[in-house]
Formats: C-alpha cells, structure tokens, sequence
C-alpha cells in the first residue's frame, strides 16, 4: 500500500472490528446446510475525503489488513482505480495463485500411476 | 448447596505462578514460539480448531502453548475467547466440490476421473521412530508434477448417475445453531453434523468402531477422501453481494453404505458423511460412521439398541468441553455437601444399631 501512494485522507465509518462468522457446509457436500464452526474475522468501513465508501472483510484478527482492505476497495472506486490494481490486487492475486500452484504442484506428484500387472497365464 | 469461602487467594496465586513457570520449563532450552506450534504441530492446531470450532491457526497455536499441550484445555481456551467476540454472520455454504486438493482417495474407483492422490499422508510409513528428525536439519523440497487441472468430481456423482446411491437434494433452510440455542431432540442431521464435527475426536473414534465391530453396522466404503482449502464466502451486508473473505481447509469424507432396499424401493447405497476444520482425516472418518450409524431411522432400518444409534446417548456426550467441565468440576470444594453425606451416613449407621467407635472411646 505505502509502495503505492501515500495514504490519501479517509473518515473511519467503522474502526477495525474483530468478530467471527459462521462457515458453513452442506451434508454430503451438496445436500442440506449446516453450521460446521466458525473463523475469526476483521471488518473495517471507511469514507475517503473525496466520497467514495470503502469496506473491508478479511479472514483473521488483522485489524491493520482490514483498513488496508477498506482503502482499497473505496480507492478502486475512484479515478486511482486502475493504479491501485497493477500495484496491490494483481500482486496479491499473484502471489494467492503461486501458493495454489506449488500445492498443486505438490499434489500432482503423489497421483497414483497406478499400471495393471500382466498375469502369467500364457 | 453452594457456601461462599474465603482463603485460598494467595495460594491460588502462587499456584499459577508456579504454573507458569512449569510452562516455560527449563530455560537453558529455547522457548517455543507460537508461530513454531502453527507450523510444525499442524496436527495438534487442525484438532483444537476443530474442537474449539473456531478457525483460527495463531489462535490454536497461542492456546496448545498457553494449555502446555493439552488439547482439550486449548480446545476450551479457543470457545471462551469465542464467546467474547461478535458474530458478523454466515458465509455462503462452501463448495467442497471446487476444493484444491492436497489429497483425494477414493476406496470404492481405482480409477476415477481426477486420479488418487496421496497427498501429506502418514499412510504408507511404516511407523518406526525416525531418529533423524531428533537431529535438527533440513528436508529436501517435495517433487513436484503438472498439476492436473481437470476438475474432481465427486464419487457419489459418479455412482448418483446410474441413480444407485440415495439422492442428496440440496436444502437452503437456515439450519439449527447449537451454540445459539441448547441441543433439542429429536435433531436433525444438519444439527448432528454440526455437534459431530466439534466432538471430541476419541470420543466419534470410539463410536465409529463400536459401528464397526457390530454395534450397529453399516458397512461403509470411503467412496471419497479429501483434504485441501476451499475458499469461504459472505453476503456483506454493506454491499449486497457475496465476496470470498478467505479460506479454510477442510477434510471431507463421504461413505458408500450398504442398504437393501424394501418392497417400494429397489436396492440403493446410501451415504455417511464427515466434514472437519483441517487435515483431521480420522476424525472425518469417524464423523462420517456416526453421522451414518445415526440416520437408521430416516433410513427405515431397525435401532438394535446400539450405541452409536442413539443421538442423544453421541451427541451429549461427545462434546469434550462440557464433558470435562462437568467431569472435573467434582476435584474442586464439595465440603458442605460432603459433610451432609457424612450426617446422612452416621444416622443411617446410629439407626442400625452399630455403635460408633470414636463415641465408644469417650
């Protein structure tokens, strides 16, 4: 974020709240919800000095991540918009991708080749 | 009857100093962080989150160092924080069908589409001590491979498409909530899964192979085992939309069961089903047994009496919080009732003519 602009000025609407929601599942995975437990999250809302109302949600007790969430949603509302996706989401999408990847990567080496033994009947 | 005493504060105190102190351990050894717990007793965290039912890896962490260990105790540390915060809402029912697996077995299709994929599993060790590991060092990277990015359907689709397996209707009815309002019976399933899922692992272990060794069978296959992270998703309210917030990874185990059919219907599998916070693979078995060996009813098969048919017998005592809760609080001061005994049992004797010892000295 600072690599990106300086922090422009914003209203706090909501300061940096840690709560939780309840995840939920469904039975035989496609079947009736239920409530499997919840994870802990941050909410944050803000007003930028020019308007535009931005909201954060993000997984964990990361109150500094919330408002950074915040700004960004409000400023990719703005005419920084563009800016602010080559310099904070698409790295963060990057890297997200990255970590699946090598996972993936690290899956597909333990797949089962799995090869028929011929029986000696001939 | 509960009295009141007073007295015990400076030794209580002392007593979590010493506590504290016994935590630590020997200082000449370094302390362990918490960021080492999350990272290197994976395991241990995966169970108190699931236990605690709240998703929270620091958390888990910081409670097994806090509890020294005892999972059950940061387990109950991981609910009490629970309690203290607020509930922002639900997320959208997560879809395990687009998990990235880490692992996905199945012991019903050697090969079905997307593959067997092992994965982190203890499997196919051999269980000997590796000495090696009590030597600090590092470990070589995993080999890696294309990803395969075909999707990974689920087995019972496979076997759901010649219609042999009991159809599974998805149902967005806002299911029952125990930790917002006391468990009821008769509940539910989506209510007995909920209960399963946080049930103490020993405990759904334990029921799951009273199933098997005939206390109320089923004959499960795993038609399907996987682990990986699905990603969560809200309605937020301030936007009126859904967004993924995160991901969590999961452990999803679906049985195939026998079933018989009956006059009406012809023969079908049926399903069990686990799904647990983290790689819990035993416990995701074991929740899948249970949730089977409990549906006997809505299935129109016969309760032979068994343990792991009767919902309220599993789901009331497989929560270890209130288990150990109720379990231990009998160490703690029970004087005056105690001592109301101690009456009752010298009048019952006085009544039975034997003569009291101490009296007789006198």
């Amino acid at each position: 974020m600072d690599a990106a602009a300086p922090t422009p000025a914003f209203e706090m609407l909501r300061t940096p709240e840690i709560g939780t929601i309840m995840v939920q599942g469904r039975a035989s995975g496609t079947g009736a919800a239920f409530n499997l437990g919840e994870m802990t999250v941050t909410r944050c809302s803000l007003r930028l000095a020019s308007g535009e109302v931005g909201h954060g949600y993000v997984q964990g007790r990361r109150k500094t991540c919330a408002q950074v969430a915040a700004l960004v949603d409000a400023l990719m509302q703005g005419p920084d918009a563009a800016r602010i996706d080559a310099a904070v989401i698409a790295p963060l999408a990057a890297e997200a991708e990255a970590r699946r990847d090598t996972r993936a990567a690290k899956a597909a080496a333990t797949r089962v080749e799995f090869t028929t033994l011929v029986r000696g009947e001939d | 009857m509960y009295v009141a005493t007073k007295g015990g504060e400076r030794a209580i105190d002392n007593a979590h100093a010493w506590l504290a102190e016994e935590r630590r351990g020997d200082t000449d050894i370094p302390e362990l962080g918490v960021a080492q717990i999350r990272e290197q007793l994976a395991l241990s965290v995966n169970r108190v989150m699931a236990e605690g039912s709240l998703y929270d890896r620091d958390l888990a962490a910081l409670a097994i160092k806090q509890s020294r260990g005892d999972l059950i105790e940061a387990a109950f540390l991981i609910r009490a924080y629970r309690t203290t915060l607020p509930r922002f809402g639900s997320s959208l029912p997560v879809d395990t069908g687009t998990m990235a697996c880490d692992r996905r077995i199945s012991a019903t299709f050697k090969d079905l589409p997307g593959g067997q994929v092992l994965g982190p599993t203890f499997d196919y060790t051999h269980r000997l001590i590796d000495f090696a590991l009590a030597a600090e060092g590092g470990v070589p990277d995993a080999p890696v491979a294309a990803p395969d990015p075909a999707p990974k359907p689920r087995v019972a689709d496979v076997i759901g498409r010649e219609g042999m397996i009991e159809d599974n209707p998805r149902d967005d009815t806002t299911p029952p909530d125990l930790t917002r309002a006391p468990l009821e019976f008769p509940a539910n399933r989506a209510l007995r899964l909920q209960a399963l899922t946080r049930s103490d692992e020993g405990f759904t272990l334990g029921m799951a192979y009273s199933t098997q060794r005939g206390y109320g069978r089923t004959h499960p296959f795993v038609g399907e085992l996987r682990i990986g992270r699905v990603a969560v998703g809200m309605e937020v309210p301030e936007l009126g939309f859904a967004i993924e917030i995160g991901e969590v990874e999961l452990t999803e185990c679906e049985t195939v069961n026998q079933f018989k059919g009956s006059k009406t219907e012809p023969a079908q599998f049926t399903r069990g089903y686990g799904l647990v916070f983290g790689q819990s693979e035993r416990k995701a078995i074991s929740m899948s047994l249970v949730d089977r060996a409990l549906r006997w009813a809505e299935l129109g098969e016969d309760n032979v009496g068994a343990p792991a048919q009767d919902t309220e017998f599993v789901l009331s005592h497989g929560d270890n919080i209130q288990a150990t809760g109720f379990l231990e609080h009998i160490k703690l001061p029970h004087y005056v009732d105690f001592q109301s005994e101690l009456e009752l049992v010298r009048k019952l004797r006085r009544e039975a003519g034997v003569v009291d010892t101490r009296e007789a000295a006198e």
